[in-house]
This record gives structure tokens, sequence and C-alpha cells, in this order.
């Protein structure tokens, strides 16, 4: 299982050229806002079509533009958990993950729907509205949706930004969690250094639409870093706070 | 006798209903007996209910799809169509009457066609009625709804196409659910648009006693000939009817569902 990709894209001036490759593994996509991170995982997603380049999923092709090929964004098979979470306001808990479900038989969407809702630990929440849950339990409902329809790469568009610190944790715990469990690539998508730093397989960092630095987030530390680095990845700031953290 | 009958003869114009309650006379047919008490122009309120009922389901239906292209797509003559499904708004009743009857009139561009092929012309039937109800009454619809569609998290729509739904299901069990108190709203105003119709109607309908006298038609004729008591009844129903319809579309603008 890998997803790979190699795109480009001009959109309002601004020029996003990338490319890089994740396994079964959590790739992070890290860089300041507006540095075409989240225009990313729309041309991954097929919400958007990149200008050249070519999008592989499983040795499925999914875009390339030289071969005149783009599969709508319905038929890629991605689990895209988005910033705002975009939970359907109008659908129960147990509606919203069903509605990616991929089956058509009522009574197996049923029983998928009741494992998702064990395995988030979702008991007792399935016919509550969203707005009647926490930011934590609708961070799960989100992830629950995302997956019930065994998506072969799972994207998230900051999913954790609403949340607060210990919440955060939590949530990437359950990340881990998931990694293990569906066992497929990751993309996460975060400004938050410390998310990517302590999530990260693959740490991919983006500068201004293209690619700065790709590496474990150990060997990335490790390097001697430009000032302009510096200033992206804000190191000491982040060993400062590893330092608070571990007596 | 001859009173019975001309306040009971079959598809007579309302005014014996009126001269009947006026001679006192509270049951003098049996059948239809309810419409005998009441004085004033019973078959005016039906048939305007009537008409703004069928112009409403006719907006929803054609309103809906235009507001959601309107909301959701850029297209060439986009801007065109919008300002085609506007201009009913703005433009006097009697302008939009004229060019109905311009379209669908016994020699118009499209009901020289349909006369010809029929021997039937829409011109003062109730359809006609309808027709011009429907036409001033749909961009209320189509702005209520494209707003409410508008204001939708466009994430929303884009997370059930990522879960494999195309645009039509994502439209009707995403985009319609989420706009529906815009829609209901619309659909309120328009169907207090078609009660109100008074230009468009005369205009392509006529004002033929008992056939195509609505509410806001037969109101007019009645302040013409001085009748003052029923002109004062049928004024405060229309008012009333009218006043209960913007609350209810106000209540449902502002309710929140969710």
């Amino acid at each position: 299982m890998s997803l790979s990709v190699d795109i480009s894209k001009e959109l309002n001036g601004f020029i996003l050229d990338v490319k890089w490759e994740i396994g079964r593994e959590i790739g992070v996509l890290f860089g300041f806002s507006g540095s075409g991170k989240s225009l990313t995982l729309k041309a991954i997603s097929g919400l958007m079509t990149p200008d050249e380049g070519s999008i592989i999923s499983n040795g499925v092709v999914l875009f390339d533009s030289s071969a005149n090929i783009s599969i709508p964004v319905q038929q890629r098979s991605f689990g895209y958990v988005f910033q705002t979470l975009a939970l359907f306001p109008h659908m129960k808990v147990k509606d919203n993950i069903g509605f990616g479900a991929k089956e058509k038989d009522k009574r197996q969407i049923r029983g998928k729907v009741h494992d998702l809702i064990k395995l988030f630990h979702l008991e007792g929440l399935q016919d509550k509205y969203p707005s009647e849950i926490s930011g934590g339990q609708k961070q799960r409902v989100a992830f629950a949706r995302a997956l019930i329809g065994n998506p072969s790469t799972l994207l998230l568009d900051e999913p954790f930004s609403a949340l607060d610190n210990p919440l955060r944790h939590e949530m990437g715990q359950l990340l881990l969690y998931i990694r293990k469990e569906f066992d497929i690539p990751i993309v996460l998508v975060t400004h938050d250094i410390f998310e990517a730093y302590t999530l990260a397989d693959k740490l991919i960092v983006y500068s201004n639409g293209q690619i700065a630095l790709v590496g474990k987030p150990s060997e990335i530390l490790k390097q001697p870093v430009t000032p302009e680095l510096e200033a992206l990845l804000n190191v000491k700031a982040f060993v400062q706070r590893l330092s608070h953290l571990t007596p | 006798m001859g009173s019975r009958g001309l306040i009971c003869g079959r598809g007579a114009s309302p005014l014996p209903l009126w001269m009947g309650l006026r001679e006192g006379v509270a049951n003098p047919c049996g059948r239809g007996k309810a419409l005998t008490s009441f004085p004033f122009n019973v078959f005016s309120l039906q048939l305007s209910l009537q008409v703004s009922l069928v112009s409403t389901l006719l907006s929803v239906l054609v309103g809906l799809p235009v507001a959601y292209i309107l909301a959701r797509r850029d297209f060439f003559a986009k801007e065109l169509m919008e300002i085609l499904f506007t201009i009913p708004l703005v433009l006097p009743p009697t302008v939009t009457g004229y060019y109905l009857v311009i379209l669908f009139g016994r020699n118009g561009l499209i009901g020289n066609v349909i006369y010809r092929a029929t021997g039937w012309s829409i011109m003062f039937t109730w359809y006609a009625a309808v027709l011009a109800s429907f036409i001033v009454s749909i961009p209320l619809m189509i702005r209520a709804s494209k707003a409410a569609i508008e204001s939708i998290d466009t994430n929303l729509i884009n997370v059930a196409y990522t879960l494999g739904h195309g645009e039509f299901e994502t439209a009707v069990r995403v985009v319609i659910p989420l706009a529906k108190n815009g829609i209901v709203a619309g659909a309120i105003l328009s169907f207090a648009r078609g009660i109100g119709e008074f230009g468009a109607t005369i205009m392509l309908a006529g004002n033929i006693p008992g056939k195509t006298d609505t509410m806001p038609i037969a109101i007019y004729t009645l302040a013409a000939s001085g009748e003052w008591t029923k002109t004062h009844l049928m004024v405060i129903i229309l008012t009333v009817i009218s006043g209960a319809v913007i609350y209810l579309s106000n209540r449902f603008t502002k309710r929140t569902f969710f």
C-alpha cells in the first residue's frame, strides 16, 4: 500500500509543485498556512484537478495529465477528514457514519456502523446529533465516517486544530491506533510542530508551494538547518517545549 | 323560486350567493350550503387559494433546480439567467402580463402553436391565472432557495463527494435538507405573492366573474361598483392571509432545526 504524488498547479498566482511518496505510515505535511498542504490533499482526493503530474494510489493511476486520466472524486477511495470535520448537522451520529458506507444493503451498513461505533467508543451516542456531542466525540465520528468505506488512504486536513491540548494528545493516540488497526497510508496536514514531530513516520516540510525537507522527524532534527528552515520549523522553541515535558 | 334558481344556479357568478345572504336566506340550496352563509365572494377566495397553491407547486418544482444551478455552478450566461429569473420581481406586473400575452396569447409565439395544435388557448382560463402567478412569484422562490444553498458549508458537499456520493444524491440527501428553511420560506413567500397577484393575472386571465376573478380582481370590481361592505371584508381576509403567510415565512427563516 502506497501513495505517490507528483503534481503541479497554478492557482491565482500561487504555484504548487510537489513530489513525494508514502507507504503504510503516517506522512505529515507540515508548513505554514498557505504553503499548499491543503491544496495537495484536495488534488489527491479529486476535489481539485492539478495542471500537470500524476497521483498513484496502490498502483492505481488516479490522475495522469500525460495520459489524460482523471478519476472522479466519487470513485477515488479516500477517507477525508476536514478541518471543520464537516459532520452533517441534520443526521444522527449513526447516519453520519453510515453515509460513508459503500454497501447498498441496509442491514450490512447497520452492522458496519455498529462495529465502528464500538471501535471508536461512541456507544450510546448513535442517536444523537453532532450538535449534541463533544469536540472529541465529533472527531471520532468524523474518523469513523471516513473509514467505513475501507479507504485506500486516509487524508486528514488539520483535524485536531480546533481541539485543546489534552484532547489533541488523545486524538494523536487515536491516530496511532487507526494506523495499527487499518494499516493504510495516512496523510496528516498540520502546522503544529509538536503534532508533526510526535505523529509523523515521515515528515514532509512544505514551504511556499514546494517541498523544503523530507525525512524521519529524528533525522530532520539532527540536520543542520538553514536560517530559513530554522524560522519555518521553529526548532528551538520545539526543543524547549520538549525539555519542559520530559523532566 | 326565481330567487332560489338565481342563488343555486350552476356556474353562476358569485353575486347571487351574496344576494342570498342579504335576503336572509341562510340555507337556500341544501348542497353547497356553507358557501351561502358568507357575505363575501367565496368563489374568489377558493380560486385564489387554488391558483396560488398550484403556482407555488410549480415554483418549487422549477425554482429549486434553477436555484441549485445558480448557486452551485458557473457557466456562460449565468448572469443573464439570473436577470431573467429576477426581472418579474421589479417589472410592473402589467408589463410581465403583457410579455405573457405576447408569448401565450392565441397569436403569441407559444400560444399560437398550442392553439393550432389543439384549438385551445390558455387566455381567460384559470390556468392563465396560475401562469401569471407562477411567473411573478418564482423569483422569490429562487432567491430564497439560492441564498440558502449558497450558505451551506462547501466542505459538507465536498465530504459527501469524497464518500462516493454523486451530485444528485448529494443534492437530495445533503443540500436540500440543509437548505430546507430557505426553501420553505421561499415557497411560502411565493404563495403569498400568488395570492396578491393582480396585474399580470388581469392581462392574461381577464376578469370573468365565476371563472377568473381571483380575490384581488374581485376586490377591484367590488370597489369599482361601490359595494363597500363586501370590499372591506375581502380586503381584511386577504390582509389576514398575507400577514399569516409572512409570519409563517419568518418562523421558517429564523428557526434553526439543528
